[in-house]
């Protein structure tokens, strides 16, 4: 054997570990350092108030996130009750029906862009054709511009986990007999199940954190209100407008804020890699 | 055609000049062939000789892929299936198929047999517990499945599963079932279960299957067909093509000289 290659390849991997792991510590302490500056200082928001008050005037005491919470869980919600069949349906046609037709190919183009435009732009998109002519901001259209990031997210997703379900299942579904729309929504969809659910959690997620498409269309509400049709208070929109705030009580509240929508996302994430687990397991 | 014993067989599908072209490649050369009811024929060859594709053009699965066409006539108690206006779904619901890898429906094992069924007809709730008893008795996985009809079809051996695939065929009673290397996937003892099924099925249904395994051919089939480079080499009775090949090719293939 010869020793001084052998020499070369040890150290060689030695300095290649040690780099790697200098990433990997950059990385989580940055991470950290973030989750241990938002926990000392949102845990202090977190009490009881904060879910049964709503946010306070300007100079007045105490209050709570109570409506922007609620805003917040309406707008993500019913975003998520529109964009799931919407994506699911547009990912099922691309994976399984339009696969390499013109239609679909531009289908897939846009909703790339749609993937990597920057969201407020998406925001603005809804102010121009809806909030500009009704004239006036509202809760649906809040629920309409988190859609439009939502559906491009659980699009993409559902046509990648079909396209892994193999080919022998479609085949066997259609020796039965069985129609294309059966084939895909009770055997390859049920097969690709855990993919899609996972797809939906992310999407939920990176909805639930927006801020930018909210401000032009949901704007906010210093009220508590579950009336779509009005201006409606949530939880970014608070804390970007609290954290700048000169009170010291919002500064608080936008903290508390904040670690909720971190642990809300923290959930999500954790929920859609054990539904990605167990399909694994499976 | 005829079987040993001299007694004139019907004709359960009739191949007639069929070429078959994935692209530009010319897969499957001028074969003619009849596949005799309620007979197992049988077909051997050397990878890539084309018998899956064969297999794949009696229900018209190649046309789930554009670029791939046959031409000739493939003709079916008759009515040509090459037709265009052929409706697949149909064709497929009289011709089953079950392929080399078990493939069970990600649902239970009862619901993977009411699939099939549930298509072309309308069953009440006793009579699917009927069928689904039947197809699993007649694939000889009734007693092992019995009390997990609920279970998902995924948690069964392999060998079960491509049983319960058979099953699945069976159950919406097909006049013709092809199976394309239904064994490779499996052990000994379930090859030997699958290839008793085989024995069983042919009393009610037509069977055509693809085998490497040339003792299955002759152990399963009445009628084998030997097939080299796409071209159908020789085709007779499975004792007589065994036992006394016409072809030197053949004999070479069988006596393992060659392949």
């Amino acid at each position: 054997m010869n020793q001084t290659l052998y020499n070369q390849r040890l150290w060689k991997n030695r300095i290649g570990i040690a780099l790697s792991m200098i990433a990997m510590a950059l990385g989580l302490f940055v991470l950290l350092w973030i989750l241990v500056v938002l926990f000392t200082n949102g845990i202090r928001a977190i009490d009881w108030n904060m879910f049964t008050q709503s946010t306070p005037a300007p100079g007045s005491e105490g209050g709570g996130l109570a409506n922007a919470i609620v805003g917040s869980l309406m707008m993500v919600g019913l975003a998520t009750l529109v964009s799931t069949p919407v994506g699911i349906l547009a990912g099922v046609y691309l994976a399984e029906f339009g696969d390499r037709s013109r239609i679909a190919e531009i289908t897939r183009f846009m909703t790339d862009i749609m993937l990597s435009a920057p969201s407020i732009v998406l925001g603005l998109f809804i102010y121009a054709i809806l909030v500009a002519q009704v004239k006036h901001f509202s809760g649906w259209a809040g629920t309409l511009a988190l859609s439009l990031i939502a559906i491009p997210v659980v699009l993409r997703t559902t046509e990648n986990m079909l396209r892994l379900v193999p080919g022998t299942l479609r085949e066997a579904a259609f020796a039965l007999g069985a129609p294309q729309w059966k084939v895909s929504l009770m055997v390859t969809l049920r097969a690709a199940k855990a993919g899609v659910v996972t797809g939906v959690l992310l999407a939920l997620a990176r909805i639930s954190g927006e801020t930018a498409p909210l401000l032009f269309t949901a704007l906010n509400n210093q009220f508590f209100t579950m009336d779509m049709n009005s201006p409606m208070a949530n939880l970014p929109v608070v804390i970007f407008q609290f954290a700048m705030s000169p009170y010291d009580n919002w500064v608080r509240l936008a903290w508390g804020g904040a670690l909720l929508i971190t642990m809300t996302v923290l959930v999500l994430n954790i929920l859609a890699r054990v539904f990605f687990r167990e399909k694994i397991s499976h | 055609m005829s079987d040993t014993a001299g007694q004139p067989l019907k004709t359960a599908i009739q191949i007639r000049n069929l070429n078959f072209f994935y692209g530009k490649f010319h897969a499957l050369k001028d074969n003619n062939l009849d596949i005799a009811e309620h007979r197992v024929t049988a077909f051997i060859g050397p990878s890539g000789c084309g018998k899956s594709t064969l297999l794949r053009t009696l229900n018209r699965m190649y046309s789930l892929y554009p670029g791939q066409r046959a031409e000739g006539e493939i003709n079916f108690y008759g009515q040509n299936i090459l037709d265009p206006k052929q409706d697949l779904n149909l064709l497929r619901a009289r011709i089953g198929m079950v392929f080399q890898k078990p493939t069970p429906f990600p649902m239970s094992i009862y619901d993977n047999i009411a699939f099939g069924v549930r298509l072309y007809e309308k069953l009440s709730r006793g009579e699917m517990d009927e069928r689904v008893e039947w197809a699993l008795t007649k694939t000889a996985l009734w007693n092992e499945a019995k009390d997990k009809l609920n279970q998902s079809g995924l948690a069964l051996s392999g060998g079960q599963q491509q049983r319960l695939c058979i099953a699945r065929s069976v159950a919406v009673k097909p006049s013709v079932i092809l199976l394309d290397e239904p064994t490779s996937a499996l052990d000994p003892i379930s090859t030997a279960k699958i290839e008793e099924l085989v024995h069983e099925l042919k009393s009610e249904y037509t069977v055509a299957i693809v085998t490497h395994n040339m003792q299955q051919a002759a152990r399963v089939s009445d009628f084998t067909a030997y097939m080299y480079l796409g071209e159908m080499v020789e085709y007779g009775q499975t004792d007589e093509l065994f036992i006394k090949p016409k072809k030197q090719e053949t004999e070479d293939y069988i006596t393992g000289r060659f392949g």
